[in-house]
This record gives C-alpha cells, structure tokens and sequence, in this order.
C-alpha cells in the first residue's frame, strides 16, 4: 500500500509541478501574459497565483483522501 | 517614524506572551526523557501538528518580510507566498512518509537509516546546523524590529528578549512545549490575519494628494520653472553628487532645504515632496533637514502609503468585495516609495525616500521589485536569478531540518501525512490573505518609510491600538515559535548526530537531554548576535537564502535515497558537503551580500546572479550520482 501511495504521490506531483512551472515560466518568459485581466477585471498574475494555491490544497486533500481510505499508514498495516 | 508605546498595547502584549509561555511550562513538564524532549514521545494529535506546521512555517519572513515587500512593491512579495507554498507538495507528496517511516530524531536517521554511517550523520548534522542558523537571522531581525514601535525599545532589545525567551523555552520543556506553542501562535496568526483581511475589505479606499494622509507637501511649477507662490521658495542649483539627479532641492523662507520630484499631471508639472534621513560626518541625525526628534510632535519622518486617484465608478470610502479590491486598485494611481542613497561632500550620508505615483496595473504585475527585474529584463541572467530562487523555494522546504523533524512527532506516517494536508490547507489561506495585507498595508497611510518589516503591525494600527498589540504579540510569538523549533531542531543535530553518533560520546538519556539543553543556549546566543549583526536586511530575503542552502544541501540525498537503489554513503556525504559549501559560497560571493552584508557599494560580486539554487541544487544531485558510481564497487547496496 505504502508504494501505491507513494505512486499516486508522484502523479499528483507531476501535476503540481507542471502547473508551478507553467507559472514560473510564464512569467520569466512572457510577463505581458500576466497583465492581462480575463475575469473580473483581475489580473492573471492574481488569478494564477491563487489558483495554485488553491490547487496546492485541492491536490494534499485528494491525497489525503484516497490515502486514507486505503489505511496505508505503518498502523494500518501492522494490524492487518 | 518616532515609536511611542501605548499603555494598552505593552499590557495585551505582555498577557498574549504570558498566556503562550504559561502554556508552554505546564505541557512541557513531564518531558524529561530524550524521546520526549526531542519527539514529544511521537504523541501529538495529527491535527495539533498540521497546525503547528504552520506555526513553525509561517515565520516572521512570512508575516512580516513578505507583507512588507507587497507593501512597498507589490504584487511580487506574493512569489514568494507561492513558492514557499509549492514547496509543501514536495514535502507531502514525495518526502512526508518515507521521512516517517526511516528516521527517529532528526532527518540525518532518515538519510543513514540504511547505511548507518557516523559520516552521514556528521555531514547532516552540519547541515542541519548550518541551514538553521541562517534560518535564525531573519527570525531574530524580525523580533527587534517588532519590539520597537510596540515597545519603544532599540532593534537590539528586541532581539536579546526574543533570544532569552526561546532560550527559556526549549532549555525548559523542549519538543511538547514547542509544538504547543507553535499550535496557539498557527491558529491565532492565521485568525487574526483573517480579521484584518475583512476590516480592509470593509474599509475600502481613499485617495487624495497625501497631504491629508502623511502631511507632505505638492507644488505646483509654474511657467518660469519656479514653485509657486514664488516668494517662498529659492531653488538651489544641483551641485555635488545631486547633480547626478533629477531631485529639486528647494530652500523655504526659514532657511529649511527640502527635496522634490517632478511628476506631469495634465498640462501642469507638480513638485511632489520627498523625505530625508540624514547621517552627519559627526554622527547627528536628521530628517528632512533637521535634527530628529524624540518624542511627538518634534521632527520625524512622515508615516506613508497612499493612493492618488481612484476610478470614477468607485465610491471613495465604500467597502469592496474580495475581487472587487483588486480590480478597483488595479485602475487607480497608487504612490510607492523607491529610495535613493546619497554621498554629500562633507561626509554625510543622505536617503532620500520620493514618491513615485505608480499605475495600479503595474503594482498588480510581477517584475516591479529590484529583486525581481529578471521578469522584464531582456537580460539572460536575470532570468535565470527569477527561476533560480523559484527553483529553491519549491526545493526548500522539504529540506528544512526544523519542519522535517516534526514528522517524528506524530504516531504513524498516516498522521504525518494528514498532519502536512492540515498544515497545506492552514499556510496556503494564510498566504492568500498577505496579499491583501500587502496591498491593505500600501493603501494604509500608516507604514514606516524606513522599514518594510514593519508593514503589517503598523496597519493594524492603522485599524485600532488593540488589533496592533495583538497583531504584534502574534508576530512576536511567530518568531518565538519558529525560533525554538530551529533551536531544537540544532540541538537534536549536535547532540543526536553529531556527539553521539559520530564522535560516539557515550550519554545516558539524561545526559542527553542536557547537553541538547547546553547546545540550545550555544545556538540561541550565536542567533541573538547575528540578529543584531543584520539588522537592515528585509527578513523575507535572508529566508530565501536559507532555502537554498537548505534545498542544495539536503534535498538531492532526500529524494536520491529514495528512488535510486545505487547511492553509497560516499555519495550521500560528498552530496550534503558540496550542495551545502556551493550554495553557501555563491550566496557569500554574490553582489548582494557584498553591498548589504560586507558594506562594498556597487560591487558587482564574483558570481552572475545572486541566487544559487539553479546552479547547486542540480549539482548536489550530480555530485551524488557521480560519487554513488565512483564507490559502488568497494560498497555494495543491498
């Protein structure tokens, strides 16, 4: 269970780690992207800048979620 | 700014740091025991650790570095809440349970759990000891700088109280006491940013020429070149090293000489005021041209932070939705204050702080900051500086000994794990609101034209005298938090992976336990002085360094143990020294340490670009593998 976890560890790191070096890129490579404001008048540098935040969350509770569901803790699998 | 402190504030100050103290004993007494002094006997709930994660987390470089870099630039102190952020996915995803599962006290038992190697302990604990201390130094600047406006006590004090403090604390209770502490200071850091959040909601904005809001002076040109009413004034000709600038030095009918900046508005030219401090060849200090004063009402340097226009569909003074405050800033003129630093003849030193009336899409955008000029830089290297520091953000934390070993104060690596998705959830709302703390603090009218450090205090101040003494003891306790945790985290490194384990001192548990306790007292006195040492350096850049210090150094041993069956214990020690020395001399060879922390202006450094991550860190992992392939043969791995 512990490398199911770790799997779906990394997956959901690749996720992460493609939308922060979306962002870091994004910025270092196209600035005048960022100052565009697409919603509410807000620009993308907020926007994004939340929204990885937010995804940050979302991901650690997905995780979180299905890892637990599993009992994949040294606990769990001790009592098995 | 002249500091006076407020009878109100020093007394719920006093009780907000008694209350957290008087907690910390009680917890703390039965942890007499090595297991207990530095793993809290692995008993904490999981939800009291995520807290306290942020507690530990959420240091004066966030609070208070990063609210103050929003508040004098904008948008780009926010990269650093993402970056700092981003790294907790690495911690979760990747290092949070296998840390768990391998090690015991400190993170070198995780690294040397499967080679039991005194050199991989020493190397560790080195690096244990090296990435915390620098750790400390923002910690502790960022105490004295608190202490001051609350207290009225010199930047110095601050630093001593913070460092006795901490000293008491760990040296008394050690990990239980920590975590508790850490848990009271997470939850009320994180509640009462929120409240301040909804009062600048509620508040809104204002606009005007500043006059009203921090006292300073607008002109107007008139055709012949002359302030008007001409009578008052005497322009003096640029001489010496102003004649390099574009200030306007004017001499008022008492003899008093200002400093101006010209800004276009429509057909006319204004002359917006500017402030100076002055040092004199003999020591004095003067603002604006005369001596400064000591208590209210004599000469001081004006509080600043104001917005010049607003758009016309909002109502000055009505509150804005969470949304709305951004777009409605992002069409208004905000005014920033960039400073410049000017030699005079006679051997004085003049900053000059001027106004510079900014539009609200430029503050919203990242690039505004020195710092970060790589992102509208056509220049190379300067992008490189931008993704260098974003690479030892994401890469830092996980590597960080103070938060590692909190994953051996929990029961099972299910609670490590849910304890980091607690403390991700609990550090990524409280990062979302340093924006609007940043911003609120710019907008406040209320901020020290001197120090960004101060910004968010000196808001809530802005708000009322009971939130800031809040506020305040909340900082004040964040640095205390965070301070004990790196203390213990150095103390467990000498006395578990440094005496014990590689000069193989023989210590019974009680032992033990003092000479952590001894260790404590070492590190916190080295961390008071350096404090002191640093005082002028905003808090949240010196953490920047730590990071990748702390990425170099640990990160490439940390993940390459984990998913590489052929590292050596060679490879794992060679990493740890070369990451840590690399990163650490880059950082000591950069232009910025030569400026600010050896005092050589305008040196341009020996190395390219000032932060090291994108260069070590990649390095640390070469190094690794390259050592690892070298040793194999004489050491196979099981």
């Amino acid at each position: 269970m512990a490398s199911r976890n770790a799997h779906l560890g990394l997956k959901l790191f690749t996720v992460y780690l493609a939308l922060y070096g979306g962002f870091v890129f994004l910025n270092a490579f196209s600035a005048e992207t960022m100052e565009s404001t697409p919603f509410a008048g807000v620009n993308v540098a907020i926007l994004y800048g939340f929204g990885l935040i937010i995804a940050a969350i979302v991901l650690s509770l997905i995780y979180g979620f299905i890892c637990g569901n599993d009992a994949s803790s040294d606990a769990g699998e001790a009592s098995r | 700014m002249i500091y006076e402190p407020s009878a109100i504030a020093v007394v719920i100050f006093f009780i907000f740091v008694g209350i957290t103290l008087g907690i910390s004993f009680w917890l703390g007494r039965q942890a007499q025991d090595s297991q207990g002094y530095f793993a809290a006997h692995g008993q904490i709930p999981w939800f009291v650790n995520g807290v306290a994660f942020a507690g530990d987390y959420l240091s004066a470089a966030s609070f208070l570095g990063i609210c103050g870099m929003i508040a004098f630039y904008g948008y780009d102190g926010f990269l650093y809440s993402i970056g700092y952020l981003a790294g907790w996915i690495v911690a979760l995803f990747v290092v949070a349970e296998p840390m768990k599962k391998l090690g015991k006290f400190t993170f070198a038992d995780a690294l040397d759990a499967k080679f039991g190697s005194p050199g991989i302990k020493l190397a560790a604990g080195i690096s244990t000891l090296a990435v915390s201390v620098f750790y400390l130094i923002p910690q502790m600047v960022g105490a004295g700088v608190l202490v001051q406006p609350l207290l009225g006590f010199d930047h110095w004090v601050g630093v001593v109280i913070v460092g006795v403090t901490v000293i008491l604390i760990v040296v008394t209770a050690g990990m239980v006491s920590t975590t508790w502490v850490q848990f009271i200071k997470g939850s009320l850091l994180v509640v009462f940013s929120a409240i301040l959040t909804l009062m600048i909601l509620n508040r809104g904005f204002e606009s005007g020429t500043g006059e009203a809001v921090t006292g300073l002076r607008t002109l107007t040109l008139s055709d012949t070149g002359m302030p008007t009413p001409e009578s008052d004034w005497e322009l003096l000709e640029p001489e010496g090293p102003w004649k390099d600038t574009d200030f306007i030095r004017l001499k008022s009918v008492s003899g008093n000489v200002s400093v101006w900046t010209k800004h276009p508005d429509g057909e006319n030219t204004l002359l917006l005021e500017a402030q100076t401090l002055t040092k004199t060849a003999d020591g004095k200090i003067l603002v604006n041209g005369e001596e400064k004063g000591s208590k209210k009402g004599e000469p001081e340097l004006h509080p600043i932070g104001h917005i010049r226009s607003l758009p016309d569909d909002y109502e000055a003074g009505s509150p804005v939705g969470p949304l709305e405050f951004f777009s409605t800033l992002q069409k208004s003129e905000v005014v920033l204050w960039p400073n410049r630093k000017i030699q005079e003849t006679d051997g004085s030193r003049t900053t000059v702080y001027y106004q510079k009336p900014t539009p609200g899409s430029h503050v919203l955008r990242p690039g505004e900051h020195p710092r970060f000029k790589g992102i509208r830089s056509d220049e190379f290297l300067d992008k490189l500086n931008f993704l260098s520091l974003m690479l030892a953000l994401f890469c830092g934390t996980a590597s960080l000994p103070h938060i590692l070993i909190r994953y051996y104060t929990v029961k099972d690596a299910a609670a490590a794990r849910k304890s980091t998705i607690v403390g991700i959830a609990s550090i990524g709302f409280f990062y979302v609101l340093t924006l609007y703390l940043g911003l609120g603090a710019m907008t406040s009218g209320a901020m020290d034209v001197t120090t960004s450090n101060m910004a968010a205090p000196l808001l809530a101040r802005s708000m009322n005298e009971w939130l800031f003494a809040a506020i305040s003891a909340i900082a004040f306790t964040t640095v205390l938090g965070t301070v004990s945790g790196l203390i213990l985290a150095s103390a467990g490194a000498v006395t578990h992976d440094i005496l014990t384990s590689y000069f193989k001192v023989e210590m019974d548990d009680a032992r033990k336990v003092r000479v952590a306790k001894i260790a404590s007292v070492a590190v916190g006195t080295i961390a008071i002085i350096l404090g002191i040492l640093f005082e002028g350096l905003n808090v949240s850049y010196l953490v920047g360094w730590a990071f990748s210090v702390a990425a170099s150094a640990n990160l490439p041993s940390l993940i390459m143990i984990l998913f590489w069956k052929g590292v050596t214990k060679q490879g794992v020690i060679s990493a740890i020294v070369v990451g840590m020395v690399s990163s650490l001399g880059w950082i000591l060879l950069s232009a910025d340490s030569m400026s600010k922390v050896f005092g050589f202006t305008d040196h341009a450094g020996f190395v390219p670009f000032g932060q090291p991550g994108i260069v070590t860190i990649p390095l640390g992992f070469l190094t690794l593998i390259a050592i690892s392939l070298l040793t194999k043969k004489q050491e196979p791995v099981s």
